[in-house]
This record gives structure tokens, C-alpha cells and sequence, in this order.
């Protein structure tokens, strides 16, 4: 009885041990090298995991960002400029400052301004939706309303408004991670320039119909009328397929062009509530440019 | 005996309830949009300018490549713009519009009702006549006819096979077809048969259409006393399933030979013709006449009085509508097609094209959504897959969007039947979800190759 159990402790430990050696020497022998660099960078990372930076996570931009000669092609939009510099000091690089940046909606068509033409009762996603048709309403470059961004978004940023249809970015949580972006079956969202103290100026249409087409689907399209661009003094504003967009890397946020849009498609965000000064300022300014034509034509 | 396929399928309720009502010729709307896209490949290139007289069946675009095909004037009038237009589900397409003016025909086509047996012995003139006529295939597909019948060389067709299952519900206009213009249905696949250089041609019809077999028996057994051109032509009743039409179907059906994935029906020795296209092949080889009207089924169980109108190809569907007496007050859906593959029209001023066959209006519980549940892994929806893939994961598998899976899984052979959707008792939408992977799959596959072909 007693020499059963030495018998089986002597066996197990010898086969233990002997197991540890061929380990060990395997071990040693096919050993892989790993610079230590990738687990520090990867341990100042946010950590999200969100494939924003175009890698599958955390780990893979670290890698990358490792082997790469320089980071020109290496961000992290998520932990921005600070998280970047600690990675450049890791790895002894430099780097670029990025302007922090925020998801944007590009569609202004509530249920006021864009009038249902038929029901969708299928399942309830963009990217279904698009594949059968353009949309419940007479816009066909619009937002359809299911929140395949708000799924997508890992960071809680987007919601739906229950009254406009529309979604809504929460600019303190969006990381501009992008995945909204790439979600969205018709392109409408797009990555911005946060602006200084959060301010920005943008067109909230995509609508590429004529005028009269895209007016009619909706009451605050951008109907091409290129107002906007005879007014803005920086030439930050380019018309292409009867849409106007603003350059955010020009544009100075004057707001002359919100205060020309005859259907209101462009957007001014966070500037101050309006007070009396800019509700005179604005038929004022509409004169300018109205006037101006007339002069030139004659 | 009645044929079927092996593998799959559903039997829904038939409702046709319009198969009593023969063809009746609509009047020509005021107005015609005739879109340039009205076939799969290319869309044609308009050859005529804004402000232009154009006559019935003059040609008004030509075609933008190898797959694609000629489309011709259906009416005669002044061409007013050329611009893009709204479709059935609100694209915008290029689409000549034209004002109709008089009723003047090109001189060169033949209007008499006579029956013309005699097939020119020229086989490159008659593909020549089917492609500048813009024939294209009937069925749904609308696949360039004249391409489908030029197969590739080294490949040999055995069988013909004209369908004239009609397995969809309600519609019925491929039914009226062989009721009242069966003999030029005959003669269209004689041409077709000698063409391709075969010997056996088989008209299948599903056996809920008894009238159609006995008449089309009788026709063939006339015509064979005529000339020899009209033998080996049969007809094969088949059981009444969904999707019997379907091409990899009826194949599997008709000659028991199974099309590899991503396979045609060629490399197994078959070609599938439809019934109206074989119809449109004899007008356009015996009388000259190009696709510019086709039968449209419009029914529906909401409507006082069903009909199958010839209708003018780029006739506003808000027009066929009001024809055939308004939009019902209780109807909720209207679809463009049947009720298992066609499209739900969201923009009712959109024309019709080719290939439309049906305007089906559907009311409040025909088309009510049920509430889905979770998948309870019963497997109905892979007994009734009629191309033997399982709906169940490949719905998980887009979901997850596992591209990989899904293309190990074979979602790119769908044919989009809705067999799995009808059959889930779950109530979850496998197709819709399968439709969009399906796409996405197709276009990894073609940038593959495309890259492949690159890099040789």
C-alpha cells in the first residue's frame, strides 16, 4: 500500500521534471523575440479596441506602430495627441499633431422638413434598407433612420432623437474613431474638425439632386444655389454635384454662409445662442450679395 | 408524370386569379419614360437628342457594351428630355422621355396577326435580328438574349428548356401567353433550338396549368406536320413547386444535372428561355418587331377586376393604376413582380421596364410583419432552401459579418427565392440579412478575380 503511493509520487515527479526540461529547452531553442517596445506602447493605449486607428486593436497598432520607420501613417484617434506623444517618446519618434476631430451628421431631414412618402416595415437596419431601396422619403441621399452608427458606436457617442429621426453625436464621448463613418450606408457622417472651443461650421446635406428635386424632397436641402459660395471671403466653400461643402481647414468660422442658406442647410454648432445683434445682422447681410448680382448682371 | 426539383422548396397558396382574363391591350399613356437600364451588364447609350421625332419602334439607345442590349422607341412622338429618373425603389436612372404624338410604326415591322412558320435558315442573321431588336430574358433576370445564345466555344447545349412554370403566385401573364399566343411561342423556341443547334427542347409548365399543357401538346403536334424544324419539341409537366422557375432548378429538374457554384447553365449543357422571351424572339426574328410592350398581370385580392394588359414598355405605373381602376382603399403594399421575388414599389410614378410582369397590390394582413423571435434551430428554413445552403447560419454568420463564412457557407449561391423566409416560424428575416452578405460576397469574389487577372 505504502509503496504504491512512493512508487506513484516518485514516478509523477520524475516525469514532471523531465517534462519541465524538454520545456525548458524548447523554450530556449524556439524562442521568439519580441521587442519590449510593443508591450509599453500598448500599455499607455486607450485600450478600447475599437479599430479606429485601422488595425484590429490595441495590440496590432502597437505592433505596427513598432515596426513602422516614422507614425505619419500611425494615429490613434481615440486617445488623440496626448496618448501619441507618449507613444512617440516610447519609440523615440516624433509626431504630427492632429487636429481632434468628431463625427458630424450631414442631414438636416426631420420629419418636418422631409415628408414620408411610404412605410419601411422590414428590418430594422441602414444597411438592409439601402440595399432595397432609397429611403422612405423623396430625399434618396438621406438618412434612413435604423442607427446602424448608433449599434456600431463602442463609445455610447450616437443616439436617435425620437423627434427628428436623426442621429445625435455626443461630442464630449465621440473618439472619432470612425466606425459611424464606415456604418452609414449612404455617407452622410463625416469626420470634422472639432474647431476651436468646439466651434464649426458645416453643410448638413449631401442631397446631389437639382435644386428643385432635392427642395422639394426636403424643406432644408442644399439646393446648390452656390449663395454660399459667392459669400464666403476665405474660399472655403466648394460646390461639386449641386452640394455645397465647407473646407474646415479654411474656414473661419465668419458664419456669413449660415446667414445667406435660403433653406437653412448649413450648420453653425455650439456658437452662442442667438441674441438680437445677429437676428438684425441677418436680413442685412442676405441684401449684400442679392444686390451685388443685380449690380453686376446690369 | 410531373418533374420536379430534388432538393428544397415551398408550396404556397397559387391565387391566380387573374388567369381568366385575357390579354387586353392598354391605351399608349401620354407620356413615356423609357429608362436606359432596363437590363443586367451595361446600361445602353441614348442615340438620340432632345427635341428628336422618334416613331414605335425606332431605336433610341444603343448598346454600352458586350452584356447589354438596344432599347427602342414604344411610341412615336418627340423625344422632350434625357435625364436622370426616379425608379421603382427611387434610384435615379438615365430615362429618355418621350411625348407621345399619333401612333406611327417604323415601316420595316410587320403589325398583321398572321403567323409567319417559316424560319430563315441564317443562324448569325437571326442572332444579328435578336440583338438589335434588344431582346433581353423575360424571366426577372433580363439577361441579354442574344449573349446567353451565343455560348462560349467548347461548350455544347444538349437540352432547351422554355419555362413556362410561372411558380410565382398570382401571376399569370406567362399563362395568357401560351393560351392565346401559343403557336408564336412555338415557333420563337423552334428558332431558338435551331440557333443553338440542338435537338431536344422541352416547354416545361407546372401541372396547376392543365388548359396550358393540353394546348401547347396540340400546337407542337400541328406545327410538326408543317415542317421538320418543329420536332423534338416536348412538353413536360411539372410539379407545382417554388422556385420550379428558377434556372439552376428547372435544370435540376428537367435533365436531373446540377449547376456547380458559380457554375452557368451552359457548363452542364442547358440554356433557360422563358416563355415571353421565346415570344419576343419570334417577333423579332418573324415580324421585326423589338421589345416595346409586354404583358403586366396586375391583380390582387383587393381589386374588383383583375387583368393581363399589354402595356408599352416606359408606361408610368401610376398610370397602369388608374386604368385598372386607382389604388384600392385597402391596399397597403403595392409590388412590382410577385409576391415571393418582387420588389415593393416606393415611387409609383416610376415606368415600366422589360422585365416588369406584374403590379400586385397586397392588403393590411397579407403583408403584416409578424413579431420575430429567437431562432429555435427547427432547420425548416434549410429543408426549404431550394439551392441547399442553411439560412439559419448563413444569417448568423452576416450578422457577425464573417465575409469568410459566409463565402465557405455558399451565401453567394442565393438565388434570393425567399423560400427560408416563408417557411421560418421564428419569423426572422433570414433574407433580407442573406441579400445584403450575398452582395458583399459577389464583390469580394469579383475584386478577386479582377486582381488575379491584374496580376498575370
Amino acid at each position: 500500500m505504502i509503496a504504491t503511493i512512493v512508487w506513484t509520487i516518485v514516478i509523477i515527479t520524475v516525469l514532471g521534471l523531465v517534462l519541465a526540461a524538454i520545456l525548458y529547452f524548447i523554450a530556449k531553442r524556439f524562442k521568439v523575440e519580441e521587442d519590449p517596445r510593443i508591450d509599453e506602447v500598448e500599455a499607455v493605449m486607450p485600450g478600447a479596441n475599437c479599430g479606429g486607428c485601422g488595425f484590429a486593436g490595441c495590440r496590432a497598432f502597437a505592433e505596427a506602430a513598432v515596426k513602422a520607420p516614422n507614425l505619419d501613417n500611425n494615429y490613434c484617434p481615440v486617445g488623440g495627441n496626448p496618448v501619441m506623444q507618449k507613444v512617440a517618446a516610447i519609440l523615440g519618434y516624433e509626431v504630427k499633431e492632429k487636429l481632434p476631430m468628431v463625427a458630424v451628421v450631414r442631414c438636416n431631414g426631420t420629419c418636418e422638413n422631409r415628408p414620408r412618402t411610404n412605410y419601411y416595415d422590414g428590418l430594422k437596419s441602414c444597411k438592409v434598407k439601402a440595399a432595397l431601396y432609397t429611403g422612405d422619403t423623396g430625399c434618396s441621399f438621406g438618412c434612413l433612420g435604423c442607427g446602424d452608427c448608433v449599434s456600431v458606436c463602442k463609445f455610447d457617442a450616437i443616439s436617435m432623437d425620437p423627434d427628428t429621426g436623426l442621429p445625435v453625436v455626443d461630442e464630449t464621448k465621440c473618439t472619432a474613431c470612425g466606425a459611424c463613418v464606415k456604418a452609414c450606408p449612404k455617407g452622410i457622417i463625416e469626420l470634422r474638425n472639432k474647431g476651436p472651443r468646439n466651434l464649426r461650421v458645416f453643410v448638413s446635406c449631401i442631397n446631389k439632386d437639382k435644386g428643385a428635386v432635392a427642395r422639394k424632397a426636403c424643406k432644408a436641402a442644399c439646393i446648390g444655389c452656390g449663395l454660399c459660395v459667392k459669400t464666403c471671403p476665405h474660399d472655403a466653400i466648394t460646390l461639386v454635384d449641386n452640394v455645397a461643402y465647407i473646407d474646415y481647414e479654411k474656414c473661419k468660422l465668419c458664419r456669413k454662409c449660415v446667414a445667406v442658406c435660403p433653406t437653412g442647410a448649413i450648420h453653425d454648432v455650439n456658437f452662442p445662442k442667438p441674441v438680437e445683434r445677429v437676428s438684425k445682422q441677418k436680413p442685412a447681410v442676405v441684401k449684400t450679395p442679392v444686390e451685388k448680382t443685380v449690380k453686376t448682371e446690369a | 408524370m410531373s418533374h420536379t426539383f430534388s432538393i428544397g422548396g415551398i408550396h404556397p397558396g397559387e391565387r391566380k386569379i387573374s388567369r381568366d382574363c385575357s390579354i387586353e391591350a392598354m391605351p399608349v399613356p401620354d407620356t413615356v419614360y423609357i429608362s436606359v437600364a432596363q437590363h443586367i451588364g451595361a446600361p445602353a447609350k441614348p442615340i438620340v437628342a432632345v427635341g428628336d421625332k422618334v416613331v414605335t419602334g425606332q431605336p433610341i439607345a444603343e448598346p454600352g457594351g458586350f452584356v447589354s442590349a438596344y432599347i427602342h422607341s414604344s411610341v412615336s412622338g418627340t423625344v422632350k428630355s434625357i435625364g436622370p429618373r426616379k425608379d421603382l425603389a427611387g434610384k435615379q436612372q438615365t430615362t429618355i422621355e418621350i411625348s407621345v404624338e399619333g401612333d406611327e410604326w417604323a415601316e420595316d415591322i410587320d403589325r398583321t396577326d398572321s403567323l409567319v412558320t417559316v424560319i430563315p435558315d441564317d443562324n448569325k442573321a437571326i442572332l444579328e435580328k435578336i440583338r438589335t431588336c434588344g431582346v433581353v430574358g423575360l424571366g426577372g433576370a433580363t439577361f441579354p438574349t442574344h449573349v446567353k445564345l451565343s455560348p462560349p466555344p467548347g461548350k455544347k447545349c444538349e437540352t432547351l428548356i422554355i419555362n413556362g412554370c410561372e411558380c410565382e403566385p398570382y401571376l399569370t401573364s406567362d399563362f395568357r401567353t401560351m393560351m392565346e399566343k401559343g403557336e408564336q411561342v412555338v415557333v420563337g423556341t423552334a428558332i431558338i433550338k435551331q440557333v443553338l443547334g440542338v435537338d431536344k427542347a422541352v416547354i416545361a409548365i407546372e401541372d396547376n396549368k392543365p388548359e396550358a399543357i393540353s394546348h401547347m401538346k396540340e400546337i407542337i403536334e400541328k406545327l410538326f406536320k408543317l415542317s421538320s424544324k418543329f420536332s423534338g419539341i416536348s412538353v413536360m409537366p411539372m410539379i407545382s413547386k417554388y422556385p420550379e422557375g428558377g434556372e439552376k432548378q428547372l435544370i435540376d429538374a428537367v435533365m436531373h444535372r446540377q449547376v456547380k457554384s458559380g457554375g452557368l447553365p451552359i457548363d452542364v449543357g442547358a440554356v433557360v428561355q422563358n416563355i415571353a422571351t421565346a415570344l419576343a424572339i419570334y417577333d423579332a426574328v418573324q415580324k421585326n418587331k423589338p421589345i416595346i410592350e409586354n404583358s403586366i398581370t396586375v391583380t390582387g385580392d383587393c381589386l374588383e377586376k383583375q387583368r393581363n394588359l399589354m402595356v408599352r414598355v416606359g408606361t408610368p405605373l401610376s398610370y397602369i393604376m388608374d386604368y385598372a381602376g386607382g389604388i384600392p382603399a385597402d391596399a397597403v403594399k403595392i409590388i412590382s413582380g410577385g409576391p415571393m421575388m418582387g420588389k415593393a414599389v416606393s415611387n409609383p410614378d416610376a415606368a415600366t421596364l422589360k422585365g416588369t410582369s406584374a403590379i400586385l397590390f397586397l392588403t393590411s394582413p397579407q403583408t403584416e410583419r409578424k413579431i420575430q423571435s429567437q431562432c429555435i434551430r427547427c432547420g425548416r428554413c434549410a429543408e426549404a432552401c431550394p439551392m441547399g445552403l442553411e439560412p439559419f447560419l448563413l444569417n448568423k454568420l452576416a450578422l457577425n459579418d464573417d465575409d469568410e463564412g459566409l463565402e465557405a457557407n455558399a451565401a453567394q449561391d442565393c438565388i434570393e427565392c425567399g423560400c427560408c423566409l416563408y417557411s421560418c416560424p421564428a419569423n426572422i428575416p433570414l433574407l433580407d440579412v442573406i441579400r445584403v452578405a450575398k452582395a458583399k460576397i459577389l464583390g469580394i469574389i469579383k475584386a478577386r478575380a479582377k486582381a488575379a487577372a491584374q496580376s498575370k
